[in-house]
């Protein structure tokens, strides 16, 4: 069996990456998948966190919101809204979001607010996870 | 007669603007250029939605196999009462007729929609500051005002998005789409349309009332008013691309749409983390999402192809303009020595 599958991930302003992996991780909306080549086909919706993938001894990190992917035996293909590589993850905008959604929460009066301000604050605090770890 | 010193002066203006203008249609070449590329790498996604939105249509049982009824709100019918009208325009001008056009079709939409109550949204500055004039400012109507008093106006300006088309993405698109879709699960709006100007290529565009909500089927654009160019228009867009490397032909994206067609789709048996019809509720609203992005993306690529297009006839006008005073300055020139002339000759001849 192959030991590395195909994988791209799409947003709606472009294609983020289009690489091979050994091995990956996504979230899941119920949770995070580990993903080896050969996975039986999956379809699954995606949550806020972070998809990792190892390639040649790397791991590599990207932030991700929402979305939907197809798992195939040799291939990967994953809808994501946003999609940024940790190195490419402006921190101090990111702590800003977080500031502003905590800042919403606090004050926010309608039902929408807060909605909204919960979702902006799990991005924020999903982006600010990756970019620390970076790539390793 | 003119002087020859004012002849002179005129000329090196026109000169001048001559420059200004031919850099500015280079820019916006340039710009254009940079636009198409971003709506082609918007494509994919685009599509690979759009598939699996269709292929999940059988799954889920989206549409009641007894009565055919649609079982997501964003799919059903009703009675238009309340019409949301997106405006797409420009936030800049010198873009030749650009935004008049799309302002005049806003008209001739609001027209066929006489009696109904419209709410338009404006996004660039160019359309709002028009509608503005035209219709009240009023709040988002709620669904409690149900029937309007008489005094209320039928048409009114409800948003305004300026100063977004330059610095365009999904997150700014999607929060406007969200909005939209909110209201119209609310009952706030019974539909949604988005008025731009579709751009294909330089000589394949049109202006069109697209019908985004209610969706009536998933991967077909419903085109409600369209205005196709003139051929003199094509004619003056193919004249100005010359030279500017803006390819005429629409980009072939078949190599992009057969790949994204394989998207979720395969003949295997998946498995389902979510159930069929649960997906699919979840990224139907995206649909939406992706759609206004597609619009606001080719109405900016117009947008710049229409500048370009205006620049190139204004270069090609002061060129006219220095040749004609180019002629009425030597032929003063040649006056005024042929005076000269006479009056030496005349002189000599009294002298001797």
């Amino acid at each position: 069996m192959a030991d590395t599958f195909q994988f791209e991930i799409v947003t709606p302003e472009k294609l983020v990456v289009r690489d091979v992996a050994e091995e990956m991780q996504i979230p899941g909306k119920d949770g995070y998948l580990g993903i080896l080549p050969g996975h039986a086909p999956l379809i699954t919706e995606l949550g806020v966190g972070e998809i990792s993938y190892r390639v040649h001894g790397y791991t590599h990190r990207l932030s991700v919101a929402w979305g939907f992917a197809e798992v195939l035996p040799d291939k990967i293909t994953i809808l994501a809204e946003t999609a940024e590589r940790a190195e490419e993850i402006d921190v101090e905008r990111a702590h800003d979001a977080k500031r502003r959604a905590e800042e919403r929460l606090k004050n926010g009066n309608s039902e929408i607010d807060v909605r909204r301000a919960q979702v902006a604050l799990e991005r924020a605090d999903s982006r600010l996870k990756v970019a620390s770890k970076g790539r390793s | 007669m003119a002087n020859l010193l004012d002849i002179r002066r005129r000329i090196r203006s026109v000169t001048n603007t001559r420059q200004i203008t031919k850099a500015m249609k280079m820019v916006s070449a340039a710009k254009l250029r940079r636009a198409q590329e971003r709506a082609l790498a918007a494509r994919p996604y685009a599509q690979m939605l759009t598939n699996v939105l269709k292929s999940l249509v059988s799954r889920a049982e989206i549409y009641d196999p007894d009565s055919g009824e649609a079982r997501h709100p964003l799919l059903a019918q009703r009675e238009q009462r309340n019409i949301l009208l997106i405006v797409v325009t420009g936030d800049k001008g010198l873009a030749g007729a650009f935004n008049t056009n799309i302002l005049k079709a806003a008209m001739k939409f609001l027209q066929s929609k006489s009696g109904k109550h419209v709410e338009i949204e404006a996004i660039g500055r160019k359309g709002r500051d028009f509608l503005r004039r035209r219709f009240p400012r009023a709040e988002p109507r709620s669904r409690q005002e149900g029937d309007h008093s008489a005094s209320e106006s039928m048409i009114s300006l409800v948003g305004e998005h300026v100063g977004v088309l330059n610095r365009l993405d999904y997150p700014l698109v999607w929060s406007i789409a969200e909005r939209v879709i909110e209201r119209y699960t609310a009952w706030e709006i019974d539909s949604a349309y988005v008025l731009f100007n579709e751009f294909k290529s330089v000589i394949a565009q049109r202006l069109i009332v697209e019908q985004i909500l209610p969706i009536e089927q998933i991967g077909e654009t419903l085109v409600r008013q369209a205005e196709e160019m003139s051929q003199e228009e094509r004619e003056r867009a193919v004249e100005a691309a010359k030279g500017t490397g803006v390819a005429l032909r629409p980009v072939d994206t078949r190599s992009i749409d057969v790949e994204a067609a394989k998207f979720a789709t395969a003949n295997v048996d998946y498995i389902y983390e979510q159930a069929p019809a649960e997906l699919f509720r979840s990224l139907l609203p995206k649909y939406v999402g992706v759609q206004i992005f597609r619009a606001l993306l080719e109405s900016v690529a117009a947008e710049h192809a229409a500048r370009m297009t205006a620049m190139d006839a204004a270069t090609n006008n002061a060129t006219d303009m220095i040749d004609s005073l180019t002629l009425a300055m030597n032929r003063v020139r040649q006056a005024k020595i042929t005076k000269e002339i006479i009056e030496i000759v005349s002189g000599a001849a009294a002298a001797s």
